[in-house]
């Protein structure tokens, strides 16, 4: 079962998504945007960052680079496609999952430790949790505000407090399949518990039991 | 005299004696290029020339010292094939011009420092300091500041864990803004900022050479400021962390493979620096066609490309038979680069521009012939006024001057800045900001290093020797809380006019400080910077020499003592020589009674080593261990109920004892029985537990109202 961890330029989240899926006994690779062939894995993972240096709008231009048509082929067949963070801001500038993300209603960057509550757990991200279950992960943007004026994504995550104005409280989005999904805070900065936690471990097991072979 | 009568040498900052000696060594006129290239390389920023003779004082050697000052970041062992680089950098100047771009390019300048040397840079911290936030221009800056360093940190993809913030009227018009990085390396990836062989091939490497920042290091960074200074404006640059991220990760694959034979970032003095230093470090020449420089703006002139200090490049010396495998990393990451030169034997820097011979000099002379200056020095007559001085009681409750001071934006919550800050990136941050000193794991070893960077301007006023020594001590304690032995220093030395006799002592004055207690520690001085002419309007600003000190905890503890972990039933313990009273240039004397007097407690050293020998070795067995600074024990305490979420009974209630900042004290709070602490160095000072924190007999305050006026210090003076 391998997962493609896909680079943009700008991208910096990909070697703590790499190191978190290895711990959890994934197996990962490194896939740089202009890949055109994604054949060999079986799930993918757009990871947090700045691609392209979210020149014009986040992931404006990363949803151009050539690699997107595979994750979009991916998408389509149901294989499992998470983007977290800047990932998510990509998913969602490429139509594969509604919505746009702004920036935050305070208008500044916020790094912290969010508390979640689990809403849907139908979804790669969630369902090695249970509906209600609280995750304590760190957000980390300052384009977090998910707005939705179709009302047609489906919240799997949502946050207790409301840190920067996202419609529904949503913190992670999912398309209807459930397969593809956007998550706001990111789960690989919470698997050890000596940085403060272990409860995206949840969510990334989650989404490595969603790998069937290609 | 206008500015455009005046001939060019001083136009271009050069005095005319400095003048006078690029005709002596080129033995003719210079031309325009060659002028131009000394005046920045003989800069005040460049060449330490007021510096130079007061640093070699400082220790430098130890056994772990792989590179000491000199080069673009100090370096040293941690065992095991593993190295660390280290470097300190002011944007002082360029902030208080334009306080986004001018923090942005600190951050991004000081990264090119460390992956220079080979080094993933891998944490961040910045050493800020702005007049009171009750003055919307310091408003403006602070939130600039913070703004800029958030936007390149962030985007650069590199984590800002921690610094300091301070706040005092002697910054109103001068700002300090001070940015550290450290990077970790195998020592098989270190690389030197040298050209290598004759033959070898100059490759510029990232953005494209425009026209700002041109003499950024001779008229910005090195000169007081007046009302004139705004129109300075274009000579601050402009940062793309985007492009810094494609560069960094280029460079790293090719120190990966071994392509390069040594890089120099280009930085102050740009392409001057970039090439007249690696030249001279190898004792070599070099051929440069600015032809080949790419450029994003039409017409520049040779002395502009010369002295331009574009953002996000960098040279790489590159045998001739890899050149081609590096223009190939640089396409692969999409980012520019040209073949601009060639090591040449003999020891001549030639430019060539638009087929002429602009400039034809020994490569060396721009680094090493810098004049070296021997500036008159004399010690303040009002320091002896401010220690004969008594300094006032504090009036009032002391409930009471525990609120103020942490209502105080220094002392306060730092939430405000830091969640602004990606401090968590790379999932190797144990402990990040809010503490005393910051923890790094290397993931896949048992090491942990562990930084603090401490300024304390007005301690350093009142004494700038005692003061800058208790710098080092206290950085040294802020490391042992985590469990780490300290290594080395690296300081940034914030100083006013040099031509003044009193600023020069200051300087001298805190060289030695911070000297005598590298030496009692036994560590080293890896490298510095030192910004002058900090001063607005005649006015100089406090001696705030900022020191950056790594130490290394291997093993790291398997629990970090962390302030959130005191739970009810615990004892706090006082560790530390005796309880004292002296509040010369304390937080709580400028809070409450607003004034800077008094003599400050002097360091001592054999103290110092035990309290931090005791501290190193608590740190695998204590739940909490907290430094006793600003704002003495009562807000060390105070810290940790807010932290913790629990509060304490603390059996002292005298001002005094409670507020006083003096140095090699720390806190310890563990379960009753668990440790047993020397007597004559530890006494226990309170207990953990209720909901309130009660000072002795005087007084208590509900945590509730402790931790919101704790975490609205800040905020509070922001919003308005």
């Amino acid at each position: 079962m391998r997962t493609a961890v896909v680079v943009f330029p700008g991208t910096n989240c990909e070697m703590d998504v790499a190191h978190a899926i290895t711990a959890l006994g994934g197996e990962t690779e490194l896939v740089w945007h202009r890949h055109e062939d994604l054949s060999n894995f079986d799930g993918v993972i757009l990871p947090g960052g700045f691609a392209h240096g979210d020149y014009l709008r986040t992931g404006a231009i990363a949803r151009f680079s050539p690699v997107m048509d595979e994750v979009g082929r991916m998408a389509a067949e149901g294989r499992p496609v998470l983007g977290i963070c800047n990932g998510f801001q990509i998913l969602c500038e490429a139509g594969l999952l509604p919505g746009a993300l702004i920036a935050n209603r305070d208008l500044a960057f916020i790094c912290r430790f969010v508390d979640l509550e689990v809403t849907d757990t139908d979804t790669v991200l969630t369902r090695s949790t249970e509906l209600g279950q609280r995750i304590r992960i760190p957000l980390n943007s300052y384009e977090g505000n998910w707005v939705d004026p179709s009302n047609s994504g489906r919240v799997a995550l949502r946050y207790l407090d409301d840190p920067n104005g996202s419609q529904q409280r949503a913190a992670a989005v999912a398309n209807d399949g459930g397969n593809v999904v956007g998550v706001m805070p990111h789960p690989e900065r919470g698997i050890d518990e000596l940085l403060g936690s272990g409860d995206g471990r949840a969510l990334l097991e989650g989404f490595l039991h969603s790998l069937v072979p290609a | 005299m206008t500015t455009a009568a005046q001939p060019l040498h001083r136009r271009l900052g050069m005095t005319d004696e400095e003048h006078e000696s690029v005709l002596g060594l080129l033995r003719r006129d210079p031309l325009p290029a060659e002028l131009a290239m000394y005046s920045v390389m003989w800069s005040e920023h460049c060449s330490y020339k007021s510096s130079r003779a007061h640093l070699r004082r400082f220790p430098t050697e130890a056994p772990w010292v792989v590179v000491g000052p000199g080069e673009n970041a100090g370096v040293v062992d941690l065992g095991d094939g593993w190295l660390a680089a280290l470097r300190i950098e002011s944007h002082n100047h360029p902030s208080f011009v334009e306080p986004y771009q001018g923090a942005a390019t600190g951050v991004g300048g000081i990264l090119r420092d460390v992956f220079t040397m080979g080094a993933r840079p891998i944490a961040l911290w910045d050493q800020i300091r702005f007049g009171p936030l009750d003055d919307p221009k310091n408003r403006y800056l602070f939130n600039g500041v913070v703004s800029g360093i958030a936007g390149y940190g962030n985007a650069v993809g590199v984590p800002t864990v921690g610094g300091e913030i301070e706040f005092d009227p002697c910054y109103t018009g001068n700002p300090l803004v001070n940015v550290m990085c450290l990077g970790v390396l195998r020592r098989e990836q270190l690389t030197l900022g040298t050209a290598g062989p004759p033959g070898t091939v100059a490759v510029l490497l990232g953005r494209a050479t425009g026209r700002d920042g041109i003499g950024g290091a001779s008229v910005l960074a090195s000169a007081s400021f007046d009302d004139e200074s705004q129109e300075k404006r274009p000579s601050v640059q402009v940062g793309d962390p985007f492009e810094e991220k494609k560069l960094i990760e280029a460079c790293l694959e090719m120190y990966q493979r071994g392509l390069v034979a040594g890089v120099q970032d280009l930085g102050a003095a740009g392409l001057s620096c970039a090439t007249s230093e690696p030249a001279g470090r190898a004792g070599v020449g070099l051929d440069v066609d600015l032809d080949q420089v790419h450029v994003r703006e039409m017409d520049m002139t040779a002395p502009e490309l010369l002295m331009s200090e574009s953002q996000e490049r960098m040279m790489a010396f590159v045998p001739s038979e890899k050149v081609d495998a590096v223009l190939g990393v640089a396409e692969r990451w999409e980012i520019d680069s040209a073949v601009v030169g060639t090591v040449t034997t003999g020891g001549t820097l030639k430019v060539r521009h638009q087929g002429e011979v602009v400039a034809e000099v020994p490569a060396a002379s721009l680094a090493d012939d810098a004049p070296l200056y021997d500036r008159p020095m004399r010690r303040p007559d009002w320091i002896d006024d401010l220690w004969a001085t008594p300094a006032l009681p504090l009036g009032g409750d002391p409930a009471d001057v525990l609120l103020r001071l942490l209502d105080d934006p220094a002392i306060g919550s730092t939430a405000w800045v830091h969640e602004q800050y990606d401090h968590m990136l790379f999932l190797n941050t144990v402990i990040g900001p809010g503490s005393d000193g910051s923890l790094i794991r290397i993931r896949g070893t048992e090491k942990g290093l562990a930084v603090s960077s401490d300024g304390n301007g007005r301690l350093c006023h009142l004494d700038p020797r005692a003061g800058s020594a208790r710098l080092v001590y206290e950085a040294a304690l802020n490391v042992a809380v985590t469990g780490a032995r300290p290594l080395a220093v690296v300081d940034n030395l914030n100083f006013g006019n040099p031509e003044k006799p009193e600023v020069m002592w200051q300087f001298r004055e805190s060289v030695e400080g911070i000297s005598e207690a590298c030496e009692a520690l036994a560590i080293p001085v890896i490298g510095g910077n030192v910004s002058f002419y900090n001063e607005t309007e005649g006015v100089d600003i406090h001696p705030t020499p900022v020191v950056g000190l790594l130490g290394l905890a291997d093993p790291m503890p398997r629990q970090p003592p962390r302030l959130s972990r005191a739970a009810e039933g615990m004892e706090i313990w006082e560790i530390g020589t005796g309880p004292t009273s002296n509040l010369a240039g304390s937080a709580a004397q400028r809070v409450v009674n607003d004034e800077l007097i008094g003599r400050p407690t002097p360091p001592d050293p054999g103290a110092a080593r035990q309290v931090i020998a005791l501290t190193n070795g608590l740190a695998h067995r204590v739940p909490v261990l907290h430094d006793v600074s600003d704002g003495g024990l009562a807000v060390a305490v105070a810290e940790v109920c807010i932290a913790s979420g629990i509060g304490a009974r603390v059996a002292v209630d005298d001002p005094g004892p409670l507020f006083s900042e003096d140095p090699h004290r720390v806190i310890a709070v563990f379960d009753p029985g668990t440790v047993v602490l020397p007597i004559d160095l530890a006494r226990q000072v309170g207990v953990i537990g209720g909901d309130s924190l009660i000072l002795g007999r005087s007084g208590s305050i509900d945590l509730e109202t402790l931790t919101r006026t704790h975490r609205d210090a800040i905020p509070r003076r922001m919003a308005g």
